[in-house]
């Protein structure tokens, strides 16, 4: 119970040192008297509204309705992606003393995260005082002058404080992603101090060197990046991370009592198949909505994101019908999961012939991951999160350094595409190369960190309840109720 | 008096039930159960997890009939119950020592 406490000491302190600064900004800002446009400058910011582009001299400081719309959807469809989708999706999953547990470890991962974004997670993330390829900011610590106004590093026309929150989402599922591997057996203070720890070693610092303005790996909109990858969904920051550092503390945490011996089957296919849906649903607001825009790469990215994972899900269940005679809702449910991982870093980058020879591969690598490298090495990855997650990521990040293509895209050979050399790697060829760079510092951020933070905690407060807990369920230890009644 | 105990295939009761209201039965206790024996269960497999499942669901009839009657009644769930296939299951005979009506107190045969 202790660093629960002192956890909950901390976020007091944050949040009257944050609601201070917030009154302190207040009283400093002035707006200053702009010049009036001419009307030539008024018709070219319209413009540029519709080509989603610099808005120049009138306009600026304004959303602009359509793309601020869809950007409020789409973050409202990626927290709708873990509450209750992948909630559920997990949930259904684990045995019926253990459901209440998955959707606590989503529901408090939701609140704590939130937190750390709004304190200092955004500008880490997006923020570019520190002037470093590899940490964002102070600036926007607490949310500070994070306003209605767009922040014209991210988007020209979606209020800033609309990014911050549809960013938000994503840190919110990637560490929630983890609980998949650790399910039923981690204790529920260890997870939430592991997951604090966590965003700051590993997801804030990856998130800026990807999708940071001066960020590291950040091929498409930083001139100066040394490894010009492409990531248009994190396929890197998302599912990578979590995947391979959801196995690397699956193992440190070790199998659940009575692994391989009593039967671990999902106590209800019926709420896995429900979660599926809604993450598939939400999915187009984590894809899509990652054009930032609802423009054209948008549109491409809906498409794609659709195409892939309908023919991975397909590919999955008919994968399992050949080679065991059953083609099972579970198979189903996992193949859309696999395509929707494979296309997350290549959606806005590929057309609709990649798009489906993603799908193709994310129904049949994930599902050899799954099914014969797990009983292979015997890990204890419980719902299969580094076999869907990091297996399907890697795999996506690799891929779209094949597919990526520049007509579905202009981006991809735009002015800092040019400087950084990415334009010349998606047009002659060798993308791959920096996608497998990409792909090696994310792997050895995760691995590297996971295992420091998981066996500093399992030093000090111990990652596992009792055998007796264990055995009892979380349910009922760790959160006193029980998810269904007689 | 015999108590006769029958574990059937659960999609066989209709049929039973039809076959015994044609002999003259006309009250039974009905149970869903779990068991096995020459069937053996079946493999349900999650992803790459394989787990056998060896009870299977089974419907487990009892009622309490005179001696005449018994032959025709084993018959008659016999017939009902019967498809030729492995796991069709089994019927116990019991003696059974005495009944008592709870509403009237009557007992034995005029109580079953």
């Amino acid at each position: 119970m202790k660093p629960l406490r002192f956890l909950l000491g901390v976020a007091c302190w944050l949040a009257l040192a944050g609601a201070f600064s917030a009154v302190r900004a207040a009283d400093a800002a002035a707006p200053a008297a702009p010049a009036a446009p001419t009307s030539e400058e008024r018709i070219a910011a319209l413009e540029a509204y519709i080509n989603n582009g610099d808005p120049g001299k009138s306009l600026t400081g304004v959303a602009g309705p359509g793309h601020n719309a869809w950007m409020m959807t789409s973050a409202a469809l990626v927290l709708f992606m873990t509450l209750p989708g992948l909630a559920l999706f997990y949930g259904g999953l684990v045995r019926k003393k253990n459901v209440l547990s998955v959707l606590a470890q989503c529901l408090g991962i939701t609140g704590l995260v939130t937190i750390l974004w709004w304190a200092f997670g955004y500008s880490l993330v997006f923020g570019t005082s520190y002037g470093s390829a590899f940490f964002g900011g102070s600036e926007y610590f607490f949310l500070k002058d994070v306003t209605s106004a767009p922040n014209t590093n991210y988007a020209y026309w979606v209020s800033q404080n609309v990014f911050s929150m549809y960013q938000m989402m994503f840190a919110i599922i990637t560490p929630a992603l983890i609980v998949g591997a650790i399910a039923e057996r981690m204790k529920f203070s260890a997870i939430l101090i592991f997951v604090t720890v966590w965003m700051f070693v590993v997801y804030f610092p990856l998130a800026h060197m990807v999708w940071g303005a001066n960020g590291f790996m950040n091929g498409v909109w930083n001139g100066e990046a040394k490894i010009p990858a492409i990531d248009f969904a994190g396929g890197t920051v998302v599912h990578m991370s979590s995947g391979w550092s959801a196995l690397i503390l699956c193992m440190i945490l070790g199998p659940r009592l009575g692994f391989g011996k009593e039967k671990m089957a999902p106590h209800s296919m019926v709420l896995c198949m429900v979660g599926t849906g809604m993450l598939w649903v939400g999915w187009y607001g984590f894809n899509a909505g990652s054009a930032v825009a609802a423009d054209g790469v948008a549109a491409n990215a809906f498409m794609t994101t659709t195409l892939a994972t309908a023919v991975a899900a397909f590919t999955w269940g008919m994968l399992e019908k050949i080679t065991r005679g059953h083609a099972s809702v579970l198979g189903f449910c996992s193949g859309a999961v696999a395509g929707l991982v494979v296309i997350t870093p290549a959606c806005g980058f590929v057309n609709s012939t990649g798009s489906v020879i993603i799908g193709v591969l994310a129904g049949v690598i994930p599902f050899l991951a799954c099914t014969k490298l797990k009983s292979m090495f015997k890990y204890d990855d419980a719902l299969d999160t580094f076999g869907v997650h990091a297996v399907g990521g890697t795999l996506g990040a690799l891929v779209t350094g094949f597919l990526a293509t520049s007509s579905v895209n202009a981006n991809l050979v735009g002015a800092p595409a040019t400087k950084n050399g990415l334009a010349a790697l998606v047009t002659n060829g060798g993308l791959w190369l920096a996608q497998l760079k990409a792909i090696g510092l994310t792997l050895v951020l995760s691995v590297v960190a996971t295992v420091i933070i998981a066996f500093i905690l399992k030093a000090i407060i111990g990652l596992r309840p009792t055998a007796e807990v264990e055995q009892q369920g979380l349910d009922i230890t760790e959160h006193g109720e029980e998810g269904y009644i007689a | 008096m015999k108590l006769i105990i029958a574990i059937i295939k659960p999609f066989k009761l209709d049929e039973v039930k039809e076959a015994l209201s044609q002999v003259g039965i006309e009250g039974m206790t009905v149970t869903e159960v779990k068991g096995f024996g020459r069937q053996k269960g079946h493999t349900e497999i999650y992803r790459g997890s394989e787990y056998t499942v060896d009870f299977l669901p089974k419907v487990k009839i009892e009622l309490a009939v005179s001696d005449e009657q018994v032959t025709k009644v084993v018959e008659a769930i016999s017939k009902g119950a019967k498809t030729g296939k492995i796991g069709d299951g089994k019927i116990f005979v019991v003696p059974l020592e005495d009944v008592l009506r709870i509403r009237t107190d009557e007992r034995g045969d005029a109580a079953i």
